[in-house]
This record gives structure tokens, C-alpha cells and sequence, in this order.
């Protein structure tokens, strides 16, 4: 079995920390760098051993009075723990979880900023008057803008085309929330609600065909989106913006873009996306 | 790699979570997969075994199995499938072999490189007119390239390039990037061309058009075909028509009719004559007859006039360039033809052209430009490189098959997918193709070009040990038999 592995990327500026499935892209400036990355080599060398030892749980809803041994474990309940109304499990926010981790054992007095990137989940560290600016992998091209003072240090995209599935046919939804856990959760969540339950465009398959211990059980997964019309796109958005407005209203997420056939829709006035497209609308 | 089967899914053990994989599945990781009942990684280092028959298992290659057979460097190809990148290739490229070929010691640079500007070449052997010169081709709705010009018995699409990858929408540059790999990975891709067809197309298949399987390609335009069979011709009937969308052939008109004294018979030809029995556009292109649009062959024929020869009884066969239409007809007493049955003397004549035309195929070219990134992972100094490959003292191949080098500046590249192990290429979410490429040359040529010598490892140690991105290594026969790769031995 392969150890955790920690390497220098070849531009020599950011850390690639890899172990199975879990592959970071971490970066930070500051006097104290070096040592950052040795702390965050040193927390990842275990990591995905703790999550694989509660892993049948994590892979579960969560029920009443379950404790997690792992800080990262714990990290994924916290998250799930207010969406306690629909079908989630921890794994909706591993990926998050997991930056949140690497970033705050990173983050110190000598790190002006620092990021951790999570195959386009992301947790930030930012110190005062510093801010962190990432692309967004959606349909269309945008970016978010965090500064310092902006409450918000996580961020995670979803989707049907991702390497999660996704019972809904978002082409992207990308949250920002005060930790990425948080973000990764909520943005599963709306990916999952904007839908068109039973139309004939739309294939899916239960998770378990494609992934035997997906936590999704037998849940239908979308593999296949088809053509559909600009009525249905507008149909499948609002029902997602209507979950992401319930979040921002409980203060969950700070914002959220929802992607799909070209159509977007931006819930959050103050949320920091920067999108090319002035046709923005804001629902 | 030890595994454990449950309900037919295998349990990889690469790392802790220790996923159960579906046959034809991939990992949480998706970097293994359960290929068969195996778990595989998903890309691992390819090695061309000469010594397998082709068409044989594809074997995983591991250390711990090796039954340590050295292997001669003529024997075996190390391909960049699987090599890993290093774009943008600060460093030596990911494996610099180096092996013995009959004596002289070779080095082969191997590395999957990122290629921006990429697209595919595409052949069709068909004369039905599937589009308009520069038409739109698109998948899933997108436009992924245009329809170039034809070639003789073929119809030619170019795709992908950095306009459809890069410069337009999102989706089209993603939908472009998974129609070139799929196509060049060999896999059925379907294609519809703005105001004209939809064509399946598969490397090394038969298109498919507009739903119809296209089975041969002419035998020659219509007046070759009247040149190859106008003596097979003679005795048994009056006149052949030979329908094409290109050049309609009349026998009794042509020059090969001419020199064995055909006897005129006052056909008319509705189209623009070229010269003596050679009609250009006797209808518009389509799905039809000899690649034009017309089902009943006689709207292409004007008046019969009997003082040219026409006259009761006169016999007529009309046949397509494929052979796969056929028709017999007798002038009646008014000189109009009557559709008769086919005399069974006439029928080997046909039976002729079609044994003549060879299967239709589509093929698929890889096409690629090797840019400045990728050449210095291969050499300090490369514009060395450029210069050593044309002076073909280098030789360029894509996963073992041999590429033909462009003239003219830069690397342009161009191979058979065909000659290529199955899934070869991947994609990066630039979008980009990422393909293998391997530059062979000898080793005091490599020195002399400036490259990474210090770099360079025995195939064994490869073998044994991998390289940076894992040690997993698979054996294969070539795709095609022989082809590796050789420089030149001056």
C-alpha cells in the first residue's frame, strides 16, 4: 500500500501533497513557509488513515448523539449537522474538511496568506489587508475576489460533470461560506436541487452501479444531460436558488453562482464572484 | 497488487480507503481501475513487447511479476503512454531511454505532452456529399471543425484546432477536447455537418451515414469506369452509363469506347459536357446514385434520337460507380426506355465494379504541433532538436507509431490512431490533448544535441523500477506489428 506523499511541484513555489484519492495543491507566502509546509506535510501523513477508520459512519446521515474521533471526521459532521432536513452524509463535505484542516494547521504569525486546494475545493488563510482571488471552473469564465476582512474563507464548486456524482443537473454551483466544509455541503446540496425529476433528457444510474461504496447507496446519479429548453433550464435554476436562498438566509453561505446550459443565476448581493458576463442576473 | 473479490467487485488495496471497483470502473482515486477482474492503473507506462503476437492480453507490467527476461532494445519500445507529463517541462522529460539496437545504443525520450494546438484529420471513403466545402461540423451541437476538401473517392473533415479548443465557448472548447480524444482513442464519435448529413465515425470502421452503413468506395469516377470495363462491355449491350456525382461516363461517347468502334446510339446526357462521353453535374451531390441526389437514374437522360442511332430494342445498363446500383432498360417503339430484367450475361459486369472498390473506411490522423515547452524537455538546446528531426536523425513517433514530420519550421506532427495501443490520449481541463510522443535518435546524437545525458536510464532499470509517477508498467504487442521507430543507421 502507498504512503502519503509530499513533493515540491517543478515551478518550486507550491506544495502537491497526495495520498490515494485525496490530491492538495498548497500554497503559502510568508517568512515562515518552509515551516508551513512541514506542518502541513506532517498533518497529512495520517489524515486519510483517520478518515478510512470511521469511514462506514461518515459514509451514513448522521444520527443523534454520533461523536467523530478525527478533527477532520468532526470538521465533516459540523458541517452536515444543520442540513439535518434533507438526505446528506458527512462525504458531502470531505473534500472541504480536508483543506480546512491542512489550512489551519498551516496558518500562523509569519503566513500572510495561504491557500489549499483541494481539486477546486478551497480553504484560505488570510491576515489582514491580504486577499486571495480564484477562477471559477464554470461554463462561464469568472472570478471570486475574498479580502481579508470578508468573513468567508472557504470555497467548493459541484456539479453532475465532477468527480462526486450528483443527484442533479447543475453544470457547476460554487459556494463561498466561512470554512470550505461548510461550501462543499451547501454546494452538493443546491447541485443536487437543481433538477427536473423524470425528464426523458436526463439519464441516470444508481450510485452503487458506479461506485460500490458510494455513499449515496442506490440513489439515481446523473450521468447524462441532454438538450433542454430555455424553460426547463429556468425551471431547474430556480429550484436551486430556492435551496441556496434558504442557506444564505440561515447564514450558512455567504453566496452562490449556479450554472447551467450557459444560464446563471447569483444569490448573495454581497457574495465576491466577478463574472465576463454583464447579463448577470441576479435572482 | 493483492485483491480481494466481492460480488464480482475487486478490492483495490493502493491506498487505505481500499475502494471495492466495478468491472470497468474506476477508483475513488480514478487513477485504478477494475479492468476484467484486475485492478490496473489507469494509465501505466506502455511498453511495445514484440515479442507478444498482436491482439494478445495486455498484460500488467510489475515489478514483482517481471520474470526478470531482459529485454533486447529491438524488442521492446518504451512509449510515452503512461510516462506522465512534466509540462511545462522545466525538466528532463519523464523517461529518457536508453536501449541497444543491433549494436548502436539508442535514446528514446518519452513524455505524454499537453498539446494546445491539436486537432484530428479525418477521412471518409465515400462519394455521397456529406457537406458543403468549409461547413461546420459539430458534436453535441457544438462546432468542433469544418469540412475541408475532398479526395479522390473521400470526403475530408479537419477538427479540433485552437480556435474550437481555446477561443470559443466553454463548452465548445470542452465538447472539442472530448471529440478529438475520443476519435483518436478509436471510438465511434457522431458528427453532424451544418446542411448536410450525420456521419458515425470510427477509426478504421466503416462510416456511418445518415444511419446507412457506406460499404466500398468507388471503383474510379464514372469515366474511369467506363475506361477499366468498356471491353467487358462490348457485345452484350448497346450503351453503359456509368452515374457519378463527379464525371458520368457514356461508353458509346467515350474515347474507350472510340477505340473498340461502339456504335453511336443518340443518348443525351442532361449535364455540362466535358469532353467526348465525360458529363460533370448531371445532378446535384447527395445520398443517392453514385454520390448524387437522384433515385431513378433516367432524369439524368434527355430526347433518344433516332438519327443518332436510337431505335426500338436498343439496350441500356446504368450502373453506379460502387456497383451498388443497377439498372437494365430496351427503348420501346415511341424510344423510351422500359425498365427490363437484368440479363444474367450482364450481371458479372456489375458484379465486377463492386468486387473492384475497396472497403470504406473512416480513418483518423492525429495532428499536433510539439511546442517550444516540450522540446526542452528533451534537450537544453531546442531548437537542436527541430533541426535534428529533419535531418531525420531523429525519429518521432506517437505511442510507437510513426509520425509523419511536417516540412518547414517548428515540430508538426501527424499518425495513424489506428497504429496506436487502444486510449492512448487523454485531455487536460485547458482544454488540451494530452498524447504520447517519443523522439528516438542515437545516443552520441543526443549528447551532441545538448540532452539531458545525465538523465538517461537503462530500459531495465525502467522496467524494474518506473519512473516518478509510479512504477506500474504494462506489455503489449504493437497495435500493428512493426513499427517501431528507428533512426536512420548512416
Amino acid at each position: 500500500m502507498q504512503a502519503a506523499q509530499a513533493a515540491m511541484l517543478p515551478d518550486g513555489r507550491r506544495l502537491h501533497l497526495h495520498h490515494g484519492p485525496i490530491d492538495l495543491i498548497v500554497e503559502a507566502w510568508g517568512a515562515g513557509r518552509e515551516d508551513a509546509y512541514r506542518r502541513a506535510a506532517t498533518r497529512f501523513e495520517n489524515l486519510l488513515q483517520e478518515l478510512v477508520d470511521e469511514l462506514p459512519a461518515l459514509r451514513r446521515p448522521l444520527v443523534p448523539g454520533a461523536e467523530f474521533q478525527g478533527a477532520v471526521a468532526r470538521r465533516m459532521a459540523a458541517a452536515v449537522r444543520p442540513h439535518g432536513d434533507v438526505f446528506v452524509t458527512p462525504m458531502a463535505a470531505v473534500a472541504g474538511a480536508v483543506a480546512d484542516e491542512i489550512v489551519s494547521e498551516m496558518a500562523g504569525a509569519e503566513i500572510a496568506k495561504a491557500y489549499v486546494n483541494n481539486g477546486g475545493d478551497a480553504a484560505f488563510h488570510l491576515m489582514p489587508g491580504e486577499r486571495t482571488e480564484a477562477a471559477l471552473a464554470a461554463e462561464v469564465a469568472g472570478r471570486i475576489v475574498i479580502a481579508a476582512d470578508d468573513p468567508h474563507r472557504g470555497l467548493a464548486s459541484s456539479g453532475w460533470r465532477g468527480r462526486s456524482h450528483s443527484l442533479g443537473i447543475a453544470d457547476a454551483v460554487s459556494v463561498v461560506a466561512e470554512t470550505a466544509a461548510a461550501a462543499d455541503v451547501a454546494a452538493t446540496l443546491i447541485a443536487n436541487a437543481i433538477d427536473l425529476p423524470g425528464h426523458a433528457a436526463i439519464r441516470r444510474q444508481p450510485a452503487s452501479e458506479l461506485a460500490p461504496d458510494s455513499d449515496l447507496g442506490d440513489r439515481l446519479v446523473t450521468v447524462e444531460v441532454g438538450a433542454l429548453t430555455a424553460e426547463e433550464t429556468a425551471m431547474a435554476l430556480a429550484r436551486g436558488v430556492g435551496s441556496a436562498e434558504d442557506f444564505l438566509a440561515r447564514s450558512l453561505i455567504g453566496g452562490a453562482l449556479l450554472t447551467l446550459n450557459r444560464e446563471l443565476r447569483l444569490v448573495g448581493a454581497g457574495a465576491p464572484f466577478e463574472t465576463e458576463e454583464r447579463t448577470l442576473v441576479h435572482a | 497488487m493483492m485483491t480481494e473479490v466481492k460480488d464480482g467487485k475487486v478490492r483495490c488495496d493502493a491506498c487505505p480507503v481500499m475502494c471495492y471497483i466495478a468491472d470497468g470502473k474506476a477508483g475513488a482515486c480514478d487513477r485504478y481501475a477494475n479492468e476484467g477482474g484486475k485492478i490496473i492503473r489507469c494509465d501505466p507506462l506502455t511498453i511495445l513487447d514484440r515479442t507478444l503476437e498482436a491482439g494478445g492480453e495486455v498484460v500488467p507490467f510489475l515489478q514483482s511479476d517481471w520474470d526478470g527476461r531482459v529485454f533486447r532494445g529491438d524488442e521492446v519500445f518504451v512509449t510515452a503512454i503512461g510516462a506522465g507529463t512534466t509540462y511545462p517541462d522545466y525538466k528532463p522529460a519523464p523517461f529518457i531511454v536508453s536501449r541497444e539496437v543491433e549494436g548502436a545504443d539508442f535514446v528514446t525520450v518519452v513524455s505524454e505532452a499537453i498539446f494546445s494546438y491539436c486537432g484530428a484529420k479525418i477521412k471518409i471513403d465515400t462519394d455521397r456529399h456529406l457537406g458543403a466545402e468549409t461547413a461546420t461540423v459539430r458534436a453535441d451541437g457544438e462546432a468542433v471543425g469544418h469540412v475541408t476538401t475532398g479526395e479522390y473517392g473521400s470526403q475530408m473533415l479537419s477538427l479540433g484546432g485552437v480556435h474550437h479548443l481555446t477561443g470559443g465557448s466553454k463548452k465548445e472548447g470542452r465538447v472539442t477536447c472530448q471529440t478529438l480524444m475520443d476519435l483518436c482513442n478509436k471510438q465511434a464519435v457522431e458528427l453532424s455537418i451544418d446542411g448536410g448529413s450525420t456521419v458515425v465515425v470510427e477509426a478504421g470502421r466503416a462510416p456511418i451515414i445518415d444511419g446507412k452503413p457506406e460499404h466500398r468506395m468507388r471503383v474510379g469516377c464514372g469515366s474511369a469506369t467506363i475506361g477499366m470495363f468498356a471491353s467487358q462491355w462490348k457485345g452484350l449491350v448497346d450503351e453503359v452509363v456509368v452515374v457519378d456525382d463527379h464525371i458520368t461516363g457514356v461508353v458509346s461517347e467515350h474515347q474507350a469506347g472510340k477505340v473498340l468502334d461502339w456504335p453511336d446510339t443518340g443518348i443525351d446526357i442532361k449535364g455540362r459536357r466535358s469532353t467526348p462521353g465525360r458529363y460533370f453535374q448531371v445532378a446535384d451531390p447527395g445520398l443517392g446514385w453514385g454520390g448524387t441526389d437522384i433515385e431513378d437514374p433516367l432524369v439524368i437522360l434527355g430526347e433518344w434520337n433516332p438519327k443518332k442511332g436510337a431505335r426500338p430494342g436498343l439496350s441500356v445498363l446504368m450502373v453506379s460507380t460502387t456497383g451498388e446500383q443497377s439498372a437494365y432498360y430496351v427503348l420501346d417503339e415511341a424510344l423510351t426506355p422500359v425498365l427490363k430484367e437484368m440479363p444474367r450475361q450482364l450481371e458479372p459486369t456489375v458484379d465486377l465494379i463492386a468486387e473492384n472498390c475497396e472497403p470504406a473506411l473512416s480513418t483518423v490522423l492525429f495532428m499536433g504541433g510539439a511546442g517550444g515547452s516540450l522540446r526542452s524537455g528533451v534537450t537544453r538546446n531546442p531548437v537542436k532538436l527541430t533541426r535534428s528531426v529533419h535531418d531525420l536523425r531523429t525519429r518521432v513517433s506517437c505511442g510507437g507509431a510513426p509520425a509523419y514530420v511536417w516540412p518547414g519550421g517548428g515540430i508538426t506532427i501527424m499518425a495513424d490512431v489506428t497504429e496506436m495501443p487502444d486510449n492512448s490520449f487523454g485531455y487536460v481541463p485547458t482544454p488540451a490533448i494530452v498524447a504520447p510522443i517519443e523522439f528516438t535518435l542515437r545516443r552520441d546524437d543526443y549528447k551532441a544535441l545538448g540532452g539531458h545525458d545525465g538523465a538517461v536510464r537503462l530500459l531495465a532499470d525502467i522496467l524494474a523500477e518506473g519512473g516518478e509517477y509510479g512504477d506500474d508498467v504494462r506489455a503489449m504487442a504493437p497495435p500493428l506489428g512493426d513499427v517501431f521507430p528507428h533512426p536512420e543507421e548512416d
